[in-house]
């Protein structure tokens, strides 16, 4: 059993026929949120900060909420929407019963929960060039990351999502689990300026911290050799989560 | 029947099959037979196995012991190949609730990687089969239950499916939607659509199916065409009435019955000639002229003395 590229296309074409009807209601909170954040800590609380990692803070913010707009529009999809159509919608059962296999079923979803990071990701930084917070060109890189962040969080949730026993974990998982990521990976403040020693090393362990320091990279357009462990953590993380992802699907749906 | 049911290979073959969670058979050396172009019943109580051999037919579950072949190919070498060619209707409805019928139709096309203008050529010709045509446009969700099961069939026939599987199609719908199903179902199986279908409704099973078979803890006990199970297995005409166990010693003293059932204090006894018993039951039921009901034997008694209720056969 491999995965089927047609089958799995079909799969995310099913997501895609569905958020067409319905992406006036979802992507208004996901989308909002960042940019709420950019305002009101970057202009209000950057008001009192005169330049953070060599910048305006608002420009310092700017790369890190491009990650966590597409961290959480992958983690919405890999949530809680994966896990209604697993357990009560039974969406993959019905699947189950034409050609296609539960690779594709991991595929397909992975692909649409990359492309909802796209979405929220790329609007957001459609804003940040709007306002002239992202230099041109260099920030286009972070073209690339924000569907590397997606891929990273659709690992991780689909983990998550497959082990539960009840969709009431997920509040966990967003309060114990993601918005410290949010609040701890480079978004706010640098870690390195904040944490001593050993510390800086437990830090590198944190998902979001990668994508956040690719895409500051991308918007300072200097690249040191630090982007490559980045790159290796993100799609290593990303491939090891999968695989194990993999076997999950496989046991919940077939037996 | 079709003639050329005797002559093609069975669409369904099941050898021995067995399935184990854990120490439990949930399907226990089973062995069934789907011939081609038939509406072949699967009869069981809640538990006995029924939609685990339907998902070891189509491949989702995997069976511990036994072979399965499905259009003459092995289940557990074809699973693609298989899936293609026939349609699974679940118990529980699968539909994307924000989309209309016309819309999951095409979602569900695709999973089949059926393309335009095939893709919308099907979906409009099972909206009109389905009569889902008033409301094809409408989101799913204000649709009632009976458009909301015939919308999950119609998608289970999306691909012109070979093999339908339906598993409980009528449970929780009201007679008349019921009705309006089995006879769809029946065009089915005119135009050569072999369906397999699971219930617990015997009068369904007795109308729709040309073959069935009991299923209890995971094998079958019986199986044949409706009419000759009971012919077999019973006797044409059960009578029934309510009474005691110390009554029925009196009541049918000496009666030579070929068969008795009781489920609570309802006795059924089945019988080839009901007019004879009756006269006797009235004799020893000095005044009090309980009600006796006389009805053709069904599938229903055939089930329950297989498969239920306590059944005390006379020699």
């Amino acid at each position: 059993m491999s995965i089927s590229r047609p089958y799995a296309l079909a799969v995310w074409r099913r997501n895609a026929a569905m958020y067409k009807k319905t992406w006036k209601w979802n992507i208004l909170p996901n989308f909002f949120e960042p940019v709420l954040y950019l305002f009101s800590i970057g202009i209000g609380v950057g008001a009192y900060i005169s330049e953070m990692g060599g910048t305006s803070y608002i420009a310092f913010l700017a790369p890190g909420l491009v990650c966590v707009a597409a961290m959480n529009g992958a983690s919405f999809e890999v949530t809680y929407n994966i896990y209604v159509r697993l357990v009560f919608e039974k969406t993959y059962d019905a699947m189950l019963t034409t050609p296609i296999e539960p690779d594709d079923v991991l595929a397909g979803e992975v692909l649409w929960a990359v492309t909802r990071a796209g979405i929220y990701g790329g609007c957001f930084f459609i804003v940040l060039m709007l306002f002239g917070l992202a230099p041109l060109p260099s920030s286009l890189w972070v073209i690339f990351v924000i569907p590397l962040t997606g891929l990273l969080f659709a690992a991780i949730g689909m983990v998550f999502s497959l082990r539960i026993p009840n969709i009431d974990m997920f509040s966990f998982y967003f309060t114990l689990f993601l918005t410290p990521l949010f609040l701890f990976s480079d978004v706010f403040f640098p870690l390195k300026e904040r944490l001593a020693g050993l510390w800086l090393w437990v830090a590198e362990a944190l998902p979001l911290l990668h994508p956040v320091r690719l895409a500051r990279a991308s918007f300072n357009g200097k690249f040191s050799v630090i982007v490559l462990w980045d790159l290796a953590y993100t799609l290593g993380m990303s491939l090891l989560l999968l695989l194990w992802a993999r076997r999950g699907v496989r046991n919940r749906l077939t037996n | 029947m079709n003639k050329s049911t005797s002559s093609a290979p069975p669409v369904v073959e099941a050898r021995a099959i067995s399935k184990k969670f854990g120490e439990r058979f949930a399907v226990d050396h089973l062995d069934l037979d789907v011939p081609a172009r038939v509406c072949f019943g699967l009869l069981g109580p809640n538990g006995a196995g029924k939609t685990t051999t339907l998902r070891m037919i189509y491949g989702v579950t995997r069976a511990t012991s036994g072979t399965i072949r499905v259009f003459g190919m092995d289940i557990s070498q074809h699973v693609r190949a298989v899936r293609s060619r026939l349609g699974v209707t679940l118990q529980q409805n699968v539909l994307i609730e924000a989309l209309t019928p016309k819309e999951n139709l095409l979602v569900f096309g695709r999973y089949h990687l059926l393309r335009e203008p095939e893709l919308s050529r099907r979906a409009e010709e099972l909206i009109d089969f389905l009569e889902l045509r008033s409301h094809a446009h409408v989101p799913v969700r204000q649709l009632s239950g009976g458009f909301q099961r015939r919308l999950a069939i119609a998608l289970s026939l999306v691909n012109g499916a070979e093999l339908l599987i339906l598993d409980e199609p009528t449970t929780g719908l009201d007679p008349a939607v019921r009705l309006a199903l089995w006879s769809r179902i029946r065009d089915l199986r005119s135009a050569g659509t072999t369906v397999l279908i699971t219930t617990h409704y015997m009068d369904e099973a007795q109308r729709l199916c040309d073959q069935v078979a009991i299923v209890s803890s995971g094998k079958v006990i019986a199986s044949g065409a409706p009419a000759e199970l009971i012919a077999t297995r019973l006797a044409p005409e059960t009578v029934e009435f309510d009474c005691t166990s110390s009554e029925e010693a009196t009541l049918l003293d000496g009666v030579a019955t070929d068969r008795r059932l009781r489920v609570g204090r309802r006795l059924m006894l089945y019988v080839d000639d009901a007019t004879e018993l009756i006269e006797k039951i009235r004799r020893h039921d000095d005044g009090d002229r309980r009600p006796i009901i006389v009805r053709p034997t069904n599938l229903e008694d055939v089930y329950l003395s297989l498969t239920g209720a306590s059944l005390e056969a006379n020699p």
